[in-house]
């Protein structure tokens, strides 16, 4: 059993604090993503997971054992860095069995060892060759291999795809899923792609400068942000948000005049005149007789449609409300010019009201 | 067409200007060394010749009679070589072990005074070494170190450190920080990751730092020619002077020494740099 405990820690590069008091516990083969923007303390909060980066404060367990004072080789875990790291004067061969000839394990069993991990990871004919000789996805693959080889209780992945190109950074996405779901270990897997998140992680954390913002699966994270912040960094297009101001019978009124009920999940929170932001995915704003739910609250509006974004089974439309850029979808899509104006739909259900001052979610 | 021609003939142009700087450029690096060489195999009459004699005549006389008696313009070849054996070889190891640990520490770690003490190091280069050959002198001679092998190696140690953390700083600063924490994750200690892996992809880094040292020691003179009195200490550099009397230099005797001094470095650096070339390989390490 690897359950991975942090409990308040801190990370301090001098007077700089770059991870305030984190809490986090991850179960025993979850797969945990951590995601956030650039610089909000992701790559330090794993490295203090493997050991590489001393704690300022807090404790770090691992399957129940403080390890807080432990350096990386004590604490049983695997590490895929975004360089991959692979050691250049060695074979493939050499690099996936390097872990068990520092633990003297015998020739054989390092032998099946690393014919086992080279099976998982189809590197069977590159096993001769050094790292200079491979590809990117083929060294991508090798660092893997070198992690499961030593059989840890933990994985830990920084950013290990984002030196692919986007077509194998697919394929890799789903090699580690499948990856995850042969073996069954813990990981923690960092990323700034929220696409990487969102199609990995049984959970998410969500971090913003050094603090972690929401902890929740997916679709919590996608139904429910707590933030204006968590609404935009997750799923794409982000959300739209117009300004707006609660009036006192329960409705909102928005910056371009139209009225709208306040949403169910909101409604009896919001103070007379207090200013809000409204927002709503493109899911939920469309055009009229292209929506999939017809039922439920609707508002109706028209909108200019300035841009279009043909996806195949769908089409971004991008409008105009009141001086915000909103993104509406077109569902079995035909074709619209710029300049049209078109009758939609949004989705009243699917609405959700941020505070403007604090950008919080309000939400009862 | 047209364009195409002149083109062409332009590109032809950079072609021979560029051999031609690479002859010019070869020849003033060659022609002392081929020189040297050459009178070493010529009888004396001819290497002083006016006007000087095209078609060389060859002869071992110089050679024949450096290993020779002392009565015959003898030299103790074989005592100078091993000097200059002991003391280069000595004083590159311990240079490079010491050299390469600072350079590694000034790549790796972080530590007060820092920059501080690198160009403290650098500026210790800048001084010549025939100024320090006095003081070394008196402090040698005080201590008794004066005339052994001894001395000779604390100075070339001295004198080959900084340059040799100059060096493997470089190299140690290019070799990513994430090739030691993968192997620390992969069970190694500190000291394990760094002899693991760290030092084998810096080899060829370590070597060429060990080429300078080497040579920098097997060729010095300045100092040698202060430090050194004895047959039990003097190096080869400093046995050239055998071949100067007071009115007549022995060119070439000289030159015959000087070639048993070139052939060994040429040997070492031939070996090595085989090293040098293969050696910088980061593919494993980035994308
Ligand atoms: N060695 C270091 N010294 C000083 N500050 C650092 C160091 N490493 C990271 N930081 C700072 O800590 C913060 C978090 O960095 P990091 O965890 O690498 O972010 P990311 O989420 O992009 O992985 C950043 O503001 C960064 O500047
Ligand atoms: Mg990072």
């Amino acid at each position: 059993m690897t359950e991975v405990n942090l409990a308040n820690v801190t990370k301090d590069y001098g007077s700089v604090r770059a991870v305030h008091g984190i809490d986090l516990g991850i179960g025993d083969g979850e797969f945990v993503v951590l995601v956030g923007p650039s610089g909000c303390g992701k790559s330090t909060t794993l490295r203090m997971i493997a050991g590489l980066e001393s704690i300022s404060g807090g404790e770090i367990t691992i399957g129940g054992r403080l390890v807080n004072d432990l350096p990386p080789r004590e604490r049983n875990i695997s590490m895929v860095f975004q360089n991959y790291a692979l050691y250049p004067h060695m074979t493939v061969r050499e690099n996936l069995g390097f872990s068990l000839r520092i633990a003297k394990a015998d020739a054989a069993a390092i032998r099946t060892a690393v014919r086992d991990a080279a099976d998982i990871l189809g590197l069977n004919e590159l096993l001769d060759r050094k790292p200079a000789e491979l590809s990117g996805g083929q060294r991508q693959r090798v660092a893997m291999g070198r992690a499961i080889v030593r059989h840890p209780d933990v994985f830990l992945f920084d950013e290990p795809l984002s030196n692919l190109d986007a077509k194998l950074r697919t394929q890799m996405r789903v090699e580690i899923k499948k990856l995850h779901q042969r073996v069954g270990n813990t990981i923690i897997y960092v990323t700034h792609d929220q696409v990487e998140a969102m199609t990995l992680a049984d959970r998410i954390v969500l971090m913003r400068d050094g603090h972690i913002v929401q902890v929740g699966t997916p679709l919590d994270l996608f139904n429910a942000p707590v933030s204006t912040f968590v609404a935009t960094f997750i799923g794409s297009p982000p959300m739209n948000l117009i300004d707006g101001t609660a009036t006192d019978d329960d409705t909102i009124r928005l910056a371009n005049g139209l009225v709208v009920p306040v949403p169910a999940s909101a409604r009896g929170l919001l103070q007379a005149e207090q200013k809000v932001q409204f927002g709503f995915r493109a899911d939920n704003l469309m055009p009229a007789g292209h929506a999939v739910q017809e039922d439920g609250e609707m508002a109706e509006l028209d909108l200019t449609v300035t841009l279009t974004e043909p996806l195949g089974t769908e089409t971004l439309l991008f409008t105009d409300v009141a001086g915000t850029e909103v993104q509406a979808k077109m569902l079995n899509p035909r074709p619209v010019r710029p300049g049209e104006t078109l009758k939609f739909h949004l989705m009243l259900d699917k609405c959700h009201v941020f505070d403007a001052i604090s950008s919080q979610a309000i939400r009862s | 067409m047209d364009r195409n021609r002149t083109h062409r003939n332009r590109k032809r142009l950079f072609r021979l200007l560029h051999l031609l700087a690479v002859f010019l450029t070869m020849s003033v690096i060659c022609i002392p060394g081929l020189w040297i060489v050459l009178n070493s195999f010529r009888p004396t009459v001819e290497i002083m010749a006016k006007p000087p004699v095209w078609t060389p005549s060859f002869t071992l006389e110089h050679y024949r009679a450096m290993f020779g008696g002392a009565g015959e313009g003898g030299v103790p070849v074989f005592d100078y070589f091993r000097n200059s054996l002991i003391v280069s070889v000595t004083s590159t190891v311990i240079a490079i072990l010491i050299g390469m640990s600072g350079g590694y520490a000034f790549a790796r770690y972080r530590f007060r005074g820092k920059s501080g003490y690198f160009v403290g190091l650098m500026l210790f280069r800048a001084v010549p070494g025939v100024a320090l050959s006095l003081p070394l002198f008196i402090v040698f001679a005080r201590v008794g170190i004066i005339d052994t092998h001894f001395g000779l190696i604390l100075a070339y140690v001295a004198m080959n450190v900084p340059f040799t953390i100059w060096l493997t700083d470089g190299f140690f600063r290019q070799i990513p920080k994430e090739l030691h924490e993968a192997a620390e994750i992969d069970g190694c200690t500190r000291w394990q990751a760094f002899w693991k892996v760290e030092f084998p992809v810096a080899r060829s880094g370590v070597a060429s730092a060990a080429i300078f040292a080497f040579l920098t020691s097997w060729n010095e003179f300045a100092l040698a020619s202060q430090l050194t009195r004895s047959v039990g200490s003097k190096t080869m550099p400093v046995g050239l002077l055998d071949f100067t009397a007071e009115f007549t230099i022995n060119w070439g005797g000289m030159c015959a020494l000087a070639v048993l001094m070139i052939v060994p470095a040429l040997i070492l650096t031939f070996i090595v740099q085989k090293h040098l070339i293969a050696g910088l390989t980061f593919g494993g390490v980035k994308g």
